[in-house]
């Protein structure tokens, strides 16, 4: 089981800068335990109170894990997740 | 410092003063690690706002998609400010997501009251946004090659 995960250049120092790393679990919300389990503080950037922080946008392959099942949405071995900060400002 | 082509600054502002009031925002990239900014990307502002902007998340991940393809980065962030000076709001501040961009602002708080003809009315400048401090910097426009 193993699932590719990109990873935005603000979020590189907790990966010792990599682009990309690879990660386990059934659902987002196991991927990101495990992201976090192997870079300490990942999972504090992108959850806040058990949802996806609303300026951080994740993808399953090509589509928005929000009009999937957010974080509880199933992912498979193969899968590519792809974080991504908003860019958006006032 | 921020070396950018005057046309991409004249295709800055003519994408601000097509959208005032509301706020128009795209990236410039530029091949990676370059710090030059050539190809000018304007974003269809997702929140239709005077006082915000958000790209499309699916408008996103295809820029960073092709940004990727093309080996390039985004050099400049650009936005407007509408009714306010060209300097980082708040939230600007709070949501700034790529530290190694230049983040350009301009505004357009000048148009519609009679002038706002001449590029010399909209306000333009560079900053640096990182872990929430504004760093801002020189902007030198240089002739198209």
């Amino acid at each position: 089981m193993s699932i590719e995960v990109r990873i935005p250049t603000i979020l590189r120092p907790y990966t010792d800068g990599a682009k990309q790393v690879e990660a386990t679990g059934d659902t987002l919300a196991a991927v990101i335990a495990d992201l976090d389990a192997r870079h300490v503080g990942l999972r504090d950037r992108l959850v806040e109170d058990g949802a996806l922080r609303r300026f951080i946008n994740v993808y399953l392959n090509d589509e928005d894990v929000r009009f999937l099942g957010g974080i509880d949405t199933p992912v498979a071995d193969g899968d590519s997740i792809t974080i991504l900060p908003a860019v958006a400002g006032g | 410092m921020l070396k950018i082509g005057a046309h991409l600054i004249a295709d800055v502002i003519a994408h601000a003063r097509a959208d005032h009031p509301d706020e128009a925002c795209g990236v410039i990239a530029g091949p990676a690690g370059s710090q030059v900014p050539t190809r000018f990307i304007p974003m269809v502002n997702a929140a239709r706002s005077p006082t915000f902007y958000e790209f499309d998340s699916r408008d996103l991940l295809a820029l960073y998609r092709e940004m990727d393809d093309l080996d390039e980065e985004p050099i400049v962030i650009y936005h407007s400010h509408t009714a306010t000076e060209a300097y980082p709001s708040r939230t600007d501040i709070a949501l700034a997501g790529e530290p190694g961009a230049h983040y350009l602002l301009v505004s357009t708080r000048d148009e519609g009251a009679g002038v706002g003809t001449s590029d010399t009315d909209v306000e333009i400048r560079s900053f640096r946004i990182v872990d929430g401090v504004v760093t801002e910097e020189p902007v030198e426009i240089v002739p198209m090659a």
